[in-house]
């Protein structure tokens, strides 16, 4: 069996430079930092969840795209990979709905019965 | 003989256009995943599982919560801490955010030392983010101890909707659990690096093959989905 040589899977390798990770670094070190604020500060009401769900995201992509290395994969695995994720969406938008009648028929029919 | 079945795929066709690329690969009657290992590939297919499972976590969560006549209990006060006289809202799990994102910074960095066949730097930095994850897993140890003795319950807690209680100790005690298979994940292939396991091309004890340097790459999308799960915890658990 010829035996594996080092150069086996040498141009799979995901090489950057050191430097774009350090600058992903410290972005994340700075979105954390804004989303502990939108707490801190004690933001409230819409302001303080589309920051929430900004800083969020803007984390997320972060890491996914270049600590996880999605940004240099083929788009074959990119979209196999999140597609399925993003329509996790479908299932939050039934969910809302439904809790927001579970919700309704609570405030009709509860306390109101002995 | 074996050796089809390990050669690697960089020998993928070159890639195409953007959508028309992407339809050729998943056509191509061969592998769609070109240029990707299987052992990538199956972890990607895991984490995806794994969005998943959280998904579900969080979904339910947010049924709980949205459907809920009791007030829910404020994260920012329940998660207080008080240093120094002064009340500090949500200042543990801020300080366990930074932790993570640190530990994800150094796992980052021995991916790319591990690719530059540096084997004591991959090592520490490796070590390092056990390290820091291990930490992590202490914080939440406290803070489960802090919310138990202050009354908190999967049934129950004194400040509101009995729910609470179920999905904090669900959603938290399933990433913490994930920390820690993560963290002993970590230690196993640093003591394999640290070795030169990978060097000498020595035989794994599980499957008797040799491994290559590619799977610091995927311990590394492990520990990285980890902090991605996290930034979801964060921000939908603790601040909304």
């Amino acid at each position: 069996m010829a035996q594996p040589s080092m150069a086996d899977g040498h141009d799979e390798g995901q090489q950057h430079p050191v430097r774009l990770y350090l600058v992903v670094w410290v972005w994340l070190f700075i979105l954390s930092a804004c989303s502990y604020a939108v707490d801190y500060l004690q933001l409230q009401g819409y302001l303080r969840w589309s920051l929430i769900l900004l800083f969020m995201i803007l984390k997320a992509g972060l890491i996914i795209a270049v600590f996880m290395h999605m940004a240099w994969e083929r788009l074959a695995l990119v979209y196999a990979i999140l597609l399925p994720g993003v329509m996790v969406l479908v299932f939050v938008a039934l969910m809302a709905l439904e809790s927001d009648y579970t919700l309704a028929t609570r405030l009709t029919y509860l306390g109101t019965d002995p | 003989m074996a050796r089809a079945a390990m050669a690697p795929t960089q020998t993928a066709l070159p890639r195409q256009a953007r959508w028309r690329g992407m339809i050729a690969d998943w056509s191509s009657d061969q592998r769609a995943f070109k240029g990707v290992s299987w052992g990538k590939a199956m972890m990607w297919v895991f984490l995806l599982s794994d969005t998943f499972v959280f998904g579900c976590f969080l979904l339910s969560y947010m049924t709980a919560r949205m459907s809920t006549v009791e007030p829910w209990p404020n994260p920012s006060e329940v998660f207080a801490l008080t240093i120094g006289g002064a009340e500090i809202p949500l200042i543990l799990i801020a300080i366990m955010t930074f932790v993570l994102i640190t530990s994800s910074g150094t796992m980052a960095m021995a991916v790319n030392f591990a690719y530059r066949r540096d084997r004591r730097r991959t090592a520490i930095l490796m070590l390092v983010t056990a390290l820091l994850g291990a930490g992590f897993v202490g914080m939440q140890a406290f803070e489960w101890t802090k919310l138990i003795e202050e009354g908190v319950r999967p049934w129950g807690n004194p400040w509101g909707a009995p729910q609470f209680g179920a999905t904090f100790f669900m959603i938290t005690g399933f990433h913490g659990t994930h920390v820690t298979i993560g963290v002993i994940f970590l230690l196993i292939i640093a003591r394999k690096v640290w070795r030169g396991d990978f060097d000498r091309g020595a035989k794994g004890f599980f499957t008797s093959r040799s491994g290559r340097y590619e799977i610091v790459e995927i311990t590394g999308l492990y520990w990285h989905f980890v902090d991605l799960v996290w930034v979801f915890i964060f921000a939908f658990f603790y601040l909304w």
